[in-house]
């Protein structure tokens, strides 16, 4: 067999395995809705964190985490893995654990069900609904087009013909990983979510490790054969390297000194296979403000309707503990060694072809599977890329479900009367508009602004979710918050998001920032700073001049207050 | 305690903007470039600050009877529905 089959085949039988997982939860269903959507508040500690990890830690855990490390340097991990840790944790302790006590006193399935409530407005609904949807199909598209461009580049050159690198092309990678998600998500619900998202949760970070072991090793061959490393006394050294550690010493060497090389030779005078093209600067030069303000970016996690979808799965608040201490410790065991593997590739200890160099932005995202297909056999290559499907499918798996269960609850079940639908009829809907939602993804996973503008939008779509936190911690812990505020917040950060997002050509512009002028100092912002504080301040500025929700309202929800 | 545990997420907060280590290509254990070791720590030390908070400042009485368990004590099974 060719490393090209053999991968298919390896990926083919992890596929068949997750297939399996979902029609083996599916027989363990009560067939009611609330099992179908919310397994019945069933899910315990461990798996718990393994599928609130496997939600958060989309594609972009392995395969963006790699690539920004290329394209920008170590300072990604700081910017966006460290942060995690703490806000992550800090939105399942203060909203988690409230919103589940709620959601399972209260019977909410959805957030837009919880803020109808709260609010003591209907209409809230007809304002969220469509933005919520809205920031989350541009997700959904990161993670089916990652999936495609990760498998094109580890298969690169395996298959000549199927398309221009040889690779299996995107198209083929999307659809098969849209139905595989499709067909355990319609059958197992949100149980099979749960398992499937643990199993994979599991499978990427255990094969992360190994990816990692076997780069190290490879580069470190490398190194070596090029005459790169000296011992203590200068001599160049010839025996291979001994042991894990040693691999690792002998290739993070190479880190400063090309950042040395990057410092002091000009662009006209770069080797491109040796030193990095001028893109790989910035990270030395980021603006320590918009360092700052990329810390809000993680706040998206307190809105993701998918994640308050499983939240409400826990069997109880104390499921919630392992999780809250154990994430942050999970994202610097994906993450190190990403973006170790993502700093490696700009050393010049492989050679990169042209669009890695010419175009190093665009291409980031496939440098994991390039290094995969360039230093791993084809079972090892097969097991690696099964593991970036892994941790994709683990977050599509939720955003599919979530979807579908927001327009059954929130639409059709909400305007077309409780009592109109039976519980077997509310899954059966739920699961037609599954199957809607995967292949209207799909379809738009083909367009060509999907394919060349996603990733720009996915950091929108995440200031789009943050810059609605202020709504849902108000909700929690402000008896003061009325209706009229949450509407001001919601709408003034749609306003300011879209006319922010106009501003920067749709995310055409890479790195676009809102800039100030502070003590005669030019200084850059991420825009969800922006967008995050008018939307604060028009939320609790309205809310104090406006009607208070009812009595029974605050009793409901602030009891002992 | 509690303030105690929120102080250390604030600290935590202060300590990731490591400017002191911007542009340091020092490596840690001879593989790991300091910037990254450091937020690497960072991590590390979320877990544990969260562990205290857990510990320490976990909210009471969140694991109260359903609306509908209120209703029929005898039901395992409520049936779910909108807000009450």
């Amino acid at each position: 067999m060719t490393p090209g089959v053999i991968k298919v085949v390896i990926i083919g039988a992890y596929l068949l395995l997750l297939l399996l997982l979902g029609l083996f939860a599916s027989r363990l269903s009560r067939g009611t809705s609330k099992d179908f959507l919310l397994a019945s508040h069933s899910i315990g500690p461990f798996l718990l964190l393994m599928s609130l990890f496997g939600t958060t830690m989309t594609g972009f855990a392995l395969v963006g985490s790699t690539g920004e490390a290329f394209a920008e340097g170590v300072g990604v991990y700081g910017m966006l893995a460290s942060s995690s840790g703490i806000v992550h944790s800090l939105c399942f302790f203060l909203l988690g654990i409230r919103l589940y006590s709620w959601g399972k006193k209260y019977g909410y399935t959805t957030q837009v069900g919880f803020f109808r409530d709260r609010l003591d407005s209907d209409k809230i609904g007809i304002v969220l609904f469509p933005i919520l949807v809205g920031l989350v199909v541009p997700y959904l598209l990161v993670g089916v087009i990652s999936a495609g461009k990760a498998m094109e580049g580890g298969t690169r050159g395996d298959f000549p013909g199927l398309s221009e690198s040889g690779g299996l092309p995107a198209w083929l990678t999307e659809l098969v990983i849209c139905s595989v998600v499709l067909v355990y998500v319609f059958f197992g619900g949100m149980r099979g979510t749960a398992w499937a998202n643990t199993f994979q949760t599991i499978v990427f970070m255990v094969l992360g490790v190994v990816t990692f072991s076997l780069i190290a090793n490879r580069l470190a061959e490398n190194a070596i054969e090029q005459g790169r490393v000296q011992d203590e006394n200068g001599v160049v050294r010839t025996e291979p390297p001994a042991g894990f550690l040693d691999a690792l010493t002998i290739v993070s060497g190479e880190i400063p000194k090309a950042r040395r090389v990057r410092d002091e030779v000009t662009e006209a005078d770069q080797i491109p296979t040796v030193e990095a093209p001028p893109q790989f600067n910035t990270r030395e030069r980021l603006d320590p403000w918009m360092f700052l303000t990329y810390m809000l970016i993680p706040f998206s996690v307190g809105m993701f309707p998918h994640l308050f979808q499983h939240w409400l799965t826990a069997r109880s608040a104390a499921s919630f503990k392992l999780a809250v201490v154990c994430h942050p410790v999970f994202i610097m065991i994906v993450w190190v060694p990403c973006v170790l593997i993502g700093v490696w590739a700009t050393t010049g200890l492989i050679n990169l072809p042209p669009p890695f160099l010419n175009m190093p932005s665009e291409n980031a995202n496939k440098i994991l599977g390039f290094m995969v297909q360039s230093l791993s056999s084809g079972v090892l290559g097969g097991f690696l890329l099964a593991g970036i499907l892994a941790a994709i499918m683990s977050s599509l798996d939720s955003q599919f479900l979530c979807l579908g269960t927001m327009f059954t609850k929130d639409i059709v079940v909400h305007y077309g009367g409780e009592d109109r639908f039976s519980d077997k009829q509310v899954v059966m809907i739920s699961r037609g508009f599954i199957i809607a939602i995967v292949v209207a993804t799909y379809l738009l996973s083909l367009t060509e602004i999907a394919q060349t503008r996603v990733f720009q939008l996915g950091i929108w779509c995440f200031s789009g979710f943050s810059s609605l936190f202020p709504l849902v911690f108000l909700a929690i812990y402000w008896r003061g918050l009325t209706k009229w505020g949450a509407y001001a917040g919601v709408l003034t950060a749609a306003g300011v998001w879209a006319w922010l997002f106009k501003l920067s050509e749709f995310g055409a512009i890479d790195n676009w920032s809102v800039n100030f002028t502070l003590g005669g100092r030019e200084i850059h912002t991420m825009p969800v700073a922006s967008i995050f504080l008018a939307s604060l301040a028009a939320t609790v500025i309205v809310s104090l001049v406006t009607p208070k929700p009812s009595a029974s309202t605050l009793e409901k929800f602030f009891p002992n207050e | 305690m509690k303030s105690a545990v929120w102080g250390l997420v604030l600290l935590l907060v202060v300590l990731h903007h490591d400017l002191w280590f911007w542009n340091d290509d020092r490596l840690v254990f001879g593989f790991l470039p300091i910037t990254l070791a450091y937020h690497a720590g960072i991590s590390l030390a979320a877990g544990i600050t969260w562990f205290l908070a857990i510990q320490f400042a976990w909210p009471p009485g969140l694991d109260g009877e359903t609306i509908a368990e209120a209703a029929d004590p005898g039901d395992p099974e409520p049936q779910e529905g909108g807000a009450a």
